[in-house]
């Protein structure tokens, strides 16, 4: 008998745990010549701002051991094109769109909130306050409880729709920022966001990216993630989407033992964009070598050895 | 249609000072290619180095089934790559990338390479010769040793005309100005060139000049190759207040018309 995958993410009914970590799989179309999108548990899309948004100046990446760093600025085509030419795509295919989501003032992610409400076929918010390559915005919400929970509650009071918040690394405590989200009303928690890093042209003696700074995603930043779903697991009762240089099942399985319900692949689509594929195969494999029935009976089992 | 395929290596030689040419097996790929793409090499089996490296199409045997790469040493990654052997796979994304525009039969074509640009350049020329369209070649290199596929320029039918910034071989000088002292005795329909971004700047400026159309292939950081991660933005004119909106060199390129490349604000 095939063990159940499905699981259900603060009001999103998902097929499978695995999903696309924001910003690493576009609006779907990039990677659907190489895998079938109704595979995915769910799919969350590029970061969506109200207005469209340039980006950095470039050099935008660059490689670091066994990650990279990135600085790409939050570019994007604004929520109108997003609702207008990438939703009418994605409804061709079944599975759960979750829409991540950016605003420079509290006030722009209860707007956006807002509209993607009157939108058929968005099935969550993925709330971004945790990016750490924007001037305005992103990390400043995210690194501070109160302002996390200041975010959410607007969101809240602007839609139905199911709120996952988006977490930073780059704080004292993941924990606290978590539980102010909690009480605010977020329904589910992505952790983590990247880590804020950069890198230094030794040859040209300057910074490599173009805005200095960037976010650290990949397998380097694996230990960092893992850590934090096993942390705020304890604390918090929220279902988690666990993400962090997950390339294999193998790491996927470790956020699911430290407490993630569901996990999503990011940098690794960059490297091979069957990666979200063979992850959600290992999971499949893993629970019947094991003699598990259901994927819920290993969300969280680390804790209880 | 771009597929995702291992492809066998089937020679692997080093032909300059940091220069390979890798030859592949990869019929798939091939099926769907037109120059000025590019292929996205996975050069190891682990995680480090992580990221692909995007090399353009060198060029291609479609009898039997082969497509060649021409890449120069820069960093960890294609230092990596000159490690594999024939008879090992790669993995490869492709093929990638807008290519170039190929030109009427009765158009008198320039194409102007510099050092590495050469590389889909040469693939541009295997298909002009197809069609039995000719063409002037301008190649230029800092020196003698970084002329590149002088001899397949040739043997394609083609006489390349060379500069060198050193004097070693050739004109004395930045490939531009042979080229501009060219472009004032004949007419130009159409410059295809690909070679480090102050060349192709130099090379607008002239060519804008005498409001002749031209297309390069443009390079930046890329991650994904696939237009997701949005890392290889590059300047594009546009009427908005910036003056320029971002494209991307994996999907939007690498070949854009250089008309529309916004050279001064990069």
């Amino acid at each position: 008998m095939k063990p159940k995958l499905a699981v259900n993410i603060g009001g999103i009914n998902m097929k499978n745990p695995v999903t696309t970590a924001s910003g690493t799989f576009g609006f779907g179309p990039e990677y659907a010549s190489y895998i079938d999108l109704n595979r995915l548990g769910a799919i969350v899309v590029k970061g969506t701002t109200l207005k469209p948004r340039q980006g950095n100046p470039t050099p935008r990446i660059v490689e670091t051991p066994a990650g990279i760093l990135n600085a790409i600025g939050l570019q994007n085509p604004g929520v109108d094109y997003f609702i207008e030419k990438a939703l009418p795509y994605l409804s061709n295919f079944d599975l759960p769109v979750i829409v991540n989501i950016s605003g420079d003032t509290v006030a722009d992610y209860a707007k956006l909130a807002a509209k993607l409400e009157q939108v058929e076929g968005v099935a969550g918010l993925e709330v971004n306050i945790s990016c750490p390559n924007v001037k305005k915005g992103g990390l400043q919400f995210g690194s501070d409880p109160e302002s996390a929970a200041e975010v959410v509650r607007a969101v809240k009071g602007s839609t139905n729709l199911p709120t996952i918040v988006k977490l930073s690394p780059n704080v004292t405590s993941i924990v606290k920022v978590a539980e102010k989200s909690a009480e605010a009303g977020a329904d589910a928690l992505s952790l983590i966001n990247t880590l804020l890093g950069m890198a230094i042209d030794v040859k040209r003696c300057r910074p490599v990216l173009g805005n200095v700074m960037g976010g650290l995603s990949g397998p380097a930043v694996r230990p960092v993630a893992v850590r934090a779903v096993w942390q705020v697991y304890k604390e918090v009762e929220l279902p988690i989407i666990g993400m962090g240089g997950i390339v294999t099942a193998e790491d996927a399985l470790e956020f699911i033992l430290a407490g993630a319900s569901a996990v999503a692949v990011g940098t690794a689509n960059f490297i091979n964009p069957r990666a979200t594929m063979e992850v959600l195969d290992g999971i499949e494999d893993y629970l019947i070598q094991y003699g598990y029935n259901d994927i819920k009976e290993i969300v969280g089992a680390a804790h209880r050895r | 249609m771009s597929l995702i395929i291992d492809a066998e290596v089937i020679e692997h030689e080093q032909v300059g000072p940091d220069f390979y040419r890798l030859k592949l097996l990869a019929p798939e790929i091939l099926k769907n290619a037109v120059p000025g793409q590019f292929v996205h090499v996975r050069v190891s089996q682990s995680l480090e180095p992580l990221l692909r490296r995007p090399i353009s199409i060198h060029n291609v045997n479609r009898e039997k089934g082969q497509l060649m790469l021409l890449y120069q040493v820069v960093g960890r990654g294609t230092a990596v790559l000159t490690r594999a052997k024939p008879g090992q796979s790669l993995n490869l994304l492709g093929p990638l990338g807008r290519g170039f525009t190929l030109p009427a039969e009765s158009q008198k074509v320039v194409v102007v390479a510099g050092g590495i640009g050469v590389a889909p350049l040469i693939y541009l020329l295997q298909e002009l010769a197809l069609n039995s369209i000719s063409a002037a070649v301008y190649l230029g290199a800092r020196s003698k040793e970084y002329l590149l596929a002088v001899k397949e320029i040739s043997s394609l039918g083609f006489t390349p005309f060379l500069a060198t910034d050193d004097g070693s071989e050739g004109y004395h000088g930045p490939v531009t100005s042979m080229l501009e002292k060219d472009l004032a005795k004949q007419p130009v329909d159409i410059v295809y060139s690909c070679g480090p971004f102050p060349m192709l700047k130099s090379l607008a400026k002239i060519l804008m000049n005498y409001n002749i159309p031209f297309e390069v292939s443009l390079e930046e950081r890329m991650g994904c190759g696939v237009g997701a991660c949005l890392s290889c933005a590059c300047k594009i004119k546009s009427a908005g207040e910036a003056g320029y909106v971002y494209r991307h060199v994996c999907v939007d390129g690498p070949v854009f018309s250089g008309q529309e490349v916004a050279w001064d604000e990069a």
